[in-house]
């Protein structure tokens, strides 16, 4: 892992980076600006980037603004999150024919080759949250193999995070600002502008991200640039938009089930399903089933779907969540508490996407913090 | 199968008060439609072809609202003569923008609009299908989605629930990749409150969304306008973003209700 020293690219070399990905056969992608927001997309030189841009979020709200200098990563998060490449939102499964004969013939829908790609700019946050859908996907015996396809081929660079947004709390979910071991990574990287310098302090995290670091125009990073780089990310850490103190968090929901809070939620709710589909971890997905006029040509496709929806749980006899209430608290109970369960951690990595992304703001940090402020006393045992 | 198994179904497409936007949808699948037309006896399209053929018919696609007492009648005639019978279209599920007459006195327009009112006859309301007859279907859209049209008569042909989603028009933002113009450029949208269907077009190209596919299957049009609010839209112009094409189905006629001044 990580136990080289550290190396220092300068600003005016970040090409030779996004260079020799290209050469080992990857797509680069990273984060970009377009229609007023950063997303991410394919990059092909260091000026693709949001160079000089950050995001302001809060609740309901993003903006982009101008920063007074030319950083590559000065923003917080994009929009949306890595899981559109590795959990793709449309997927065909199968194919499915039959000829004149009236036989079926059934074929993989999922045939193409998947594209190699490098994600640019992963934050501490996101390489928890595909750490998380590894779990989901890969870790209960029985492996997704569209993801895992399209998982193993990834060359990730982590950003460790010189900007807190508005709606950040990965401090309190132990996932951020610092790109660390406990994420698997190829590189990990830190943006440090200087009144002289504009540099990047890296390291690498698996043989192929040492690999590429061989080749780039690097030099050792001095212990004054390491601590430049770190005294960066620890302000990054003390100015957190938001908080949540997560502890014992899920069983103070498990306690309040029937709180009044959800049903003050609820007034508030969309149930848009928003907050589910920027979400990093959210993977829930429906099945649709789609034929030709003859009937002989059919396909099976998976898409996102969303908690939210009134379909998700569609049974003989209706849906088994009508209110929102009841699709509110489905939500929230399973990102911070069920989830445990489940997949021994939270669901939650503190992007704080859901918090911004809401059309009308709703925070789940203020969420936790009704429940624990005015938390339902435990009756008395009954005799 | 049906009795219809041995022949072509008969589809059968019938116009009440519309622009005719709707059928134009079916003609407009142009592809589809030949190869429709293989699986399906075109039975009565004044759109496509004067041919008629007498009822009954296997599948009755209606168009437009109700807003003359011919009209009334000539919906129960249709739905006498119909199997099946899917509305299509904001006038015929929600009333249309003709609809807009439910909140004023049609006397008093028409007295304003036309030389000789009294030659007109016309209700007092526009009012959707489903207020005078049952209906099997409803597709929503002003105009239809003409890929779920077709969808719509294959679902009728295969005997199967139709693949038409009521869940917001977000969530076809988010399958598209479309960052939020309300939460990123501060539009007024009503994305979250519509039902999906036309791809997020709208807001696809930075604009929000007008509602034309009528509430979504759990709307909470308060919630979204106290965010309208809080980002300077005044009630008039909420009230006027609710009442429009489907302005008459009951989660925005209430909404925009809520707006008088």
């Amino acid at each position: 892992m990580t136990t080289e020293p550290p190396v220092l690219l300068l600003r005016e070399h970040f090409d030779t980076l996004l260079e020799a990905l290209a050469r080992r056969g990857y797509k680069v992608v990273g984060p970009t600006v377009s229609e007023g927001t950063i997303v991410y997309d394919e990059v092909s030189r260091a000026e693709d980037l949001p160079v000089g841009w950050t995001d302001e979020q809060e609740g309901g709200r993003y903006r982009l603004k101008r920063r007074d200098d030319a950083a590559l990563f000065g923003y917080a998060v994009g929009a949306q999150s890595w899981k559109q490449y590795l959990h793709p939102p449309r997927l065909r499964l199968v194919k499915a024919d039959r000829d004149a004969s009236g036989r079926m013939s059934f074929s993989d829908g999922d045939d193409a080759e998947p594209e190699r790609y490098a994600f640019l700019g992963v934050r501490s946050c996101e390489l928890h949250a595909m750490t998380i859908q590894d779990r989901v996907f890969l870790g209960s015996g029985v492996a997704d193999t569209h993801y895992e396809r399209r998982r193993k081929r990834v060359f990730s660079i982590g950003v460790s995070c010189g900007v807190a947004g508005g709606t950040c709390f990965c401090v309190s979910m132990g996932t951020g600002p610092q790109v660390t071991d406990r994420t698997p990574h190829d590189l990990a990287l830190t943006e440090v502008i200087e009144e002289e310098r504009h540099y990047f302090i890296l390291t690498a995290g698996s043989d192929e991200g040492r690999e590429v670091l061989a080749g780039l125009p690097v030099t050792p990073a001095g212990e004054t640039e390491v601590s430049a780089a770190k005294q960066r990310v620890d302000q990054t850490a003390a100015t957190m938009g938001r908080r949540m103190n997560a502890e014992g968090v899920r069983e103070l929901l498990l306690e309040n089930l029937e709180h009044p809070r959800w049903d003050d939620v609820a007034q508030r709710c969309l149930t848009c399903a928003n907050c589910t589909l920027v979400c990093p971890t959210c993977f829930c997905t429906t099945v649709e089933d789609v034929a030709d006029l003859t009937g002989d040509h059919a396909e099976r496709w998976r898409r996102w779907d969303s908690c939210f929806t009134l379909d998700f749980t569609w049974m003989h006899g209706g849906s088994a969540r009508q209110s929102g209430k009841s699709r509110y608290r489905q939500w929230l109970t399973h990102k911070l508490s069920t989830w445990h369960d489940q997949f021994g951690s939270s669901g939650c990595v503190g992007c704080g996407r859901c918090i911004t992304w809401c059309p009308v703001g709703i925070d789940l940090t203020q969420e936790i913090a009704a429940f624990r402020d005015h938390p339902i006393t435990p009756s008395p045992s009954q005799p | 199968m049906s009795a219809a198994a041995s022949s072509r179904p008969k589809l059968a497409v019938w116009k009440f008060a519309s622009c005719d936007g709707c059928q134009l949808s079916l003609l407009d699948c142009e592809d589809e439609l030949l190869a429709v037309a293989d699986a399906i006896e075109i039975a009565n399209f004044a759109e496509a072809t004067r041919r008629v053929v007498d009822g009954p018919y296997d599948l009755s696609l209606v168009e437009g609202s109700i807003t003359t007492a011919h009209d009334a009648g000539r919906i129960r005639e249709v739905r006498a003569q119909s199997k099946y019978l899917v509305t299509i279209g904001a006038c015929a599920t929600a009333g249309g923008i003709q609809a807009l007459r439910n909140w004023q006195d049609v006397g008093e327009m028409a007295s304003v609009v036309y030389a000789k009112p009294e030659y007109l006859e016309t209700l007092a309301t526009s009012t959707p299908i489903a207020h005078h007859v049952p209906v099997d279907f409803e597709l929503r859209g002003c105009p239809v989605n003409k890929h779920q049209l077709v969808e719509v008569v294959l679902a009728f042909l295969h005997r199967r629930k139709p693949l038409v989603s009521a869940h917001s028009v977000c969530v076809e933002c988010k399958l598209r990749g479309n960052p939020c113009v309300m939460v990123a450029h501060g539009t007024p949208c009503l994305g979250p409150v519509t039902q999906a269907g036309c791809g997020a077009i709208c807001p696809a190209y930075n604009r929000g969304c007008y509602g034309c596919f009528g509430p979504m299957e759990s709307p909470n049009p308060a919630a979204l306008s106290s965010q309208w609010t809080a980002m300077g839209v005044p009630d008039r112009d909420i009230l006027r973003a609710y009442r429009s094409y489907n302005g008459y189905a009951p989660p925005f006629r209430e909404e925009s209700d809520r707006h008088e001044p």
